[in-house]
Formats: C-alpha cells, structure tokens, sequence
C-alpha cells in the first residue's frame, strides 16, 4: 500500500525550483536599471499627482453635474443621468469621495497609458498574419493568470506605493485595448479596405482613412473593457500599497469588519458602473453613426 | 509576347496566370503536362485561379467578362489593378507593364486611371454619401486629406456632380445605410467616376441588386458610358447581363477564356459546347441585328421586267412577291403575284407601276428586337437595304421568330 502511495506521488526528484533564479533575474534587473526605473516611477507620480490635482481642483458638486450630463448625452434620458449622479453623491455621503478621487487617478493614468500603447500593439499584432500568431497565447496567457501575480514583480522593481500600482494595472488592463483593436482591424470588411487600396490611398491613408474609422466600434468595445479590468485591478493593488478605496476594504478584511469594507465595495460598483455605462454609450452612439 | 500595342487599345491583358500556393513550379510543370486543375490542387497544393487569360480592350468600349463562381473572372480584374499580384503574364495599361510598376507609380494609376466599382459596394460606412464620393480625390488631397477636408469647395462640387450623374442629388448628406442597394451602387459608380478615370472595373457591380433596380441601374450605366465614354471591364455571371453590357465578351471558364468575340459571334459560332450551352439561354433579339438573319431575296427582277417575266420568276421560285430593283440595284419595292396577274390582263408593259412602294424595309444594323412588330404586322418578308438605299437581302418572318425561341 506504501509503495502504491510512492508511485502515485509526484517524484520529489523531479520538482524544479526556477523560483530564485527569476527573482534574482529581477532583482539584478533592478539594480541594473536604477535610473531608468527611478525616472519612470518619477514620470507617473508627476502624472498621477496631476491627475489628482485636476480631480480635487474640481467642485464635488460640478463632477456630479458632470456625470449627469454624460448620463443624459449617452442615453438621451434625464433619467439615467440623475441616476449615475445619485451614485456618485451617494460615494460623497459614505464619506469616500477623497479615496475615490485616489483610486479614480489611478485608473485614469493607467488606462490612458494602456490606450497609448495598446493602440499602436493592436495594429501592428492586425498588420501580419505571424505576429497575431505569436501574440495571441501570450495575451491569452496575460489575462487568464490570476492579477496578484502582476503585483510581485511590479513591488520588486518600483517598491511599494502607486507607481508599482500603475504599472501592474496598465499590464493586466492592456490585453483587451490590443486584442479588440486587432480584431477590429483585422474585420473590417474585405472589399472596404479592397476600395481604399484601389482609389490609391497609401498605407497610412488606409489605415486611418478606413480601417480605423470602421473597427472604431469594436476598438471602443476594447476601450471599455480596459476601463473595467483597470477597476477591478485597481482594488487589488491595494495589496502593494496603493492608496484608495481598495485600501480601505483591505484594511476591514484584516479586521473583520463587514459594514467598513462594505461602502468602499460599493462605492468600486458605482464607480464602475458609471465608467461602463458611459464608455458604452459612447460605443452605442459610434455605432448608430 | 511582346507585340506592340495598337493606339485604340487602352488595356491588353496578356497570358495572364494567377497561382495560389507554394509550389507554384511544381503546378507550372503539371499543368505544362496538361493535368487539370483538381489533380494539380491535390498534388501540389497550387490553386490555379487564372490559367494563359489574353484579350484587348478598346478605348470606350466596354468588355465583359462572364463565368461561374470559381471560374477566375474576379481575379482577372483584381490583377488590373494589383489588388492581386499576377503570378505571370502582362498587364498593359496604355503600353505600361501594371505588374512592373513601382509603388508610387502604382498609387497614381490607382488615384487617377483606374477605378473599381465592387459587387458588396466596398462604402465605408463612416463617411456619408458625398465624403464617400469623394475618397478619392481626399486620398490625392495635400496632407492625405487629412486636413481641411470638408472646406475645400471643389472636392465638394466636383463630388456633387458625380451625385447628380447618377441619380441621387439630394442624397449627398444622407448616411449609407439609410440607402438601398441599387443607391449604394450608385455611390460606388458615381465614386469611381469621381477622379474622371480611364478605365472602370466593375466586378459583378450589379449581381447583389433585385431584378427590377438591376434594369434601371444597368440602363443608366450605359447611358453615361455614351456620355462619358469610359472604357469598362465588366464582370458578371448573368449572360443576359454580359451580353446587353458588352461590345465583346469572353466566357471563362476554370481559369481560362473558352472564347473571344462580340455577342453576335458567341452566338452564331460557338467555339465549343460550353459556350454553345451557356448563350443558349440568352435573349437573341437584344444584340443580333437584321444582317446577322437576312437572306438573299428569292425572286428578284428588274422594274423594266414585263409582267409575264415577273409572274414566270415568282412560279419558278414558288413565291407569291418579287422584289423590284432599280438599274442601280437600287430597291424599288415588291410587286405581287395577283399584281402581275392583273398587269397580264390589262397588257401592261413593265411592271414598274406595279410596284407597291409601302414595302416595309429595314436598315441592316437593326436589331431584331426593334422590328419584331413591323415584321409580324406585314405580309411579305422585310426588305434589308444598305446605306444607299440598295437592297441587300429579305428578312422573312420565320427568321425572326426562330430567334426569340
């Protein structure tokens, strides 16, 4: 029976520890390229202070108005957009305006970082046939491992705080940005681009002129989908010190305490919420275009 | 394989081949052998899409080109302008090698000589009637068009008289899914006429339209085919369509020209039996002409003839009307057997004041559709004259009906 037990047990010989030799990797990483890394964690604190700034310069009172203006311009019905204002009043009286205004910067820079880049990647993965090829189990790969393993290497190379937060977010959010402008690109029907390249237009011509402006609904689809993997990254990050209402419903996981982790909860919801509807609607709009 | 090029030929597509696959040498040796097009894919992997495709086209003349699904003819037509590459062969475009142009050369063909019209329209939904009209004078614009696009007056009026041409004025703003289809193909023709080309290909433009836009739309290209006098190459697979479209038509057939000519030679010497068979179905009367049906007149005498001599012409040929010609051969008209019988009695001389002069005649370029109601209407054979007025032969009513059949 112990012997059945041995043969059925995976081999404690066959077990390899790659472990120290990648964060050894990393950390000579690290100190090989202080300088560049001090200067990226300084850019994105530069741009994460001002983003903030402009958040808290702003009337709480005008975001709302703000808000509800979006609501009413996506869905054409004064309705909706009182309704997205009352969840973001709702946030105020929680007492959580200050952690989300935090939280809300991060997910600005990230995502505006992910369009930056993933923009251009989705076009060049569309341009050929092999680089979709290599780059689709690597995105496959980005967005099916679970999002805490982003944090460590983030903490490694930035330390702890809202750069290693920005990073880790703009890494995990960026998949959808390159796969959706890809694929939009990639579909465009045939005979569209057929026309473009046959009336003489060049590369870019096409590319901007016709390929782009039609794959726009579905570039938004992935526009949205960054925006909500961000948020929902953005409440993990708490974990590597980023400051705002993930930090909060961590610290009342610690203690046990449900009520407290339960605002912050729904504030994240509210804001996501809103962040969604709004994104969306902009799609719808593109779409009846 | 270089033979020059004559000046009325605008575009001269020579042993034109177009392979898909790798082992392309492998399927240029199996097909050398003379294996056909299935063995060659099964062996080789190669589909042979185009296969030695020759023909001319004329300045403002339209050539269509017909065959089945599969059978390559978009292909020819993709090559024209290198959306696909040719795997061989030559595509002359006034004398020019398209194949062998550099890029930049390439672009300006595209922008300036050589438009497309496509079968699923190929309108960018993003852009309105009139910005779509005017692609291609954007995509030639100072910064690409990028720029000041919608201020510049002339893009908009040049873009607004190719509307107009087509039929839709007071669409020029609308979006392009609030149009039908036969409007959306407008769009594409009056875009591809906006940079004032050479040469217009139009692949299967009219295949996705219902019957009855289809008329209109194929009336309308022709008549401004007349007006502007663009050379087209056509391609379909309705051969009613070919036939109304075309001043020459070729059949393809697997990637090869079954065979070259005007409707009327299809049709009246088919090179085999697949082109016998495909112009079967085909509506004769739209393209053949009296010339192509006539015959020599049967009994024909002289207006100074006696009447004795007309009645022993019309017995000996078992006809009951002579047809009377001038010292010039020129036609005079027809002259009855009751007429001549008539003359006998009353001892007239000749028979020239016999002569009916409402005899129906028809020039020789007439189609037979135009004159299928004269013909059933008249008791007696059509007579055919030329320019001159001379006669050159009958038309009888048998021979018109055997071509509605």
């Amino acid at each position: 029976m112990s012997a059945w037990l041995n043969l059925a047990k995976f081999p404690d010989a066959l077990i390899i520890h790659p472990g120290s030799a990648i964060d050894g990797a990393i950390r000579q990483f690290s100190r090989d390229h202080r300088a560049a890394l001090a200067s990226i964690k300084a850019a994105t604190v530069w741009m994460l202070n001002g983003i903030e700034g402009v958040l808290n310069w702003v009337p709480w009172w005008a975001l709302i108005l703000l808000v509800i203006w979006a609501g009413r311009a996506v869905s054409r019905r004064w309705s909706v957009g009182i309704l997205y204002g009352a969840m973001l009043f709702a946030i105020g009286s929680f007492g959580l305006w200050g952690l989300m205004i935090q939280t809300l910067s991060i997910v600005i820079l990230s995502v505006a970082l992910a369009l930056l880049f993933g923009f251009p990647l989705g076009v060049m993965v569309a341009s050929s046939r092999r680089l979709e090829v290599a780059a689709r189990p690597v995105m496959d790969f980005m967005q099916t491992i679970p999002s805490f393993v982003y944090l460590i290497p983030a903490a490694m190379l930035f330390s702890v705080g809202k750069t290693p937060a920005v990073i880790a977010t703009l890494i995990y959010a960026i998949v959808p940005m390159v796969r959706m402008t890809s694929h939009g690109i990639r579909h465009v029907d045939r005979e569209v681009v057929e026309a473009g390249a046959a009336f003489g237009s060049t590369r870019m011509q096409l590319l901007f002129m016709v390929q782009v402006p039609q794959a726009l609904p579905t570039i938004m689809t992935g526009v949205n989908q960054t925006i909500m993997m961000a948020m929902g990254m953005v409440v993990t990050c708490a974990l590597i010190g980023a400051n705002g209402l993930g930090m909060e419903i961590l610290v009342a996981t610690n203690r046990t305490e449900m009520a407290r982790a339960l605002m912050p909860g729904i504030a994240v919801v509210f804001v996501a919420i809103i962040l969604d509807r709004l994104t969306q609607g902009l799609i719808k709009k593109g779409e009846r275009r | 394989m270089n033979a020059p090029v004559s000046p009325d030929v605008l575009l001269s597509v020579r042993h034109l081949d177009k392979f898909y696959g790798l082992n392309k040498a492998a399927a240029r040796k199996m097909l050398k052998k003379g294996a056909g097009k299935d063995e060659i894919l099964k062996r080789t992997g190669v589909t042979i899409a185009v296969n030695g495709v020759s023909f001319d086209v004329e300045r403002g003349k339209i050539f269509a080109l017909i065959g089945l699904s599969g059978s390559g003819k978009s292909t020819v037509v993709r090559c024209v302008n290198m959306l696909q590459r040719p795997t061989a062969g030559e595509i002359l475009f006034d004398g020019r090698d398209v194949a062998q142009m550099p890029r930049d050369e390439l672009r300006e063909l595209r922008r300036t000589k050589v438009a497309m019209v496509f079968q699923g329209f190929g309108l960018m939904s993003h852009r309105d009637v009139l910005d779509n009209v005017a692609y291609g004078l954007d995509v030639r614009a100072p910064f690409g068009g990028f720029l000041h696009r919608p201020w510049r007056a002339d893009r908009v009026d040049r873009a607004a008289e190719m509307i107009e041409l087509v039929g839709l004025k007071g669409w020029e703003r609308k979006p392009i899914d609030s149009l039908s289809g036969g409007m959306k193909q407008r769009v594409g023709i009056a875009r591809a006429l906006c940079c004032d080309p050479d040469l217009l290909l139009m692949d299967e433009p009219f295949s996705a339209l219902d019957p009855l836009a289809r008329r209109d739309i194929q009336f309308e290209l022709l008549s401004i085919q007349k007006e502007l006098g663009k050379t087209i190459v056509f391609i379909t697979h309705d051969i009613n369509e070919a036939f109304k479209m075309g001043d020459t038509v070729g059949i393809m057939r697997d990637g090869r020209i079954e065979q070259l000519g005007t409707p009327a030679d299809l049709v009246l010497t088919p090179a085999n039996d697949y082109v016998r068979d495909f112009v079967q179905s085909v509506n004769k009367t739209k393209f053949l002409s009296v010339k192509h049906v006539m015959v020599s007149p049967s009994c024909l005498i002289r207006d100074s003839a006696d009447p004795l001599t007309a009645i022993r012409e019309m017995g000996e040929n078992d006809v009951s009307t002579a047809y009377v010609i001038g010292r010039g051969m020129e036609f005079m008209g027809v002259v009855t057997l009751n007429a001549a019988l008539r003359a006998r009695r009353e001892n007239m001389s000749s028979v020239s004041s016999l002569v009916t002069r409402e005899a129906p005649t028809v020039g020789q370029d007439v189609l037979i559709g135009d004159i299928i109601e004269t013909a059933t209407d008249t008791p007696f054979p059509l007579a055919v004259l030329n320019g001159k007025g001379h006669l050159e032969g009958i038309v009888s009513r048998a021979a018109i009906l055997s071509c509605l059949s």
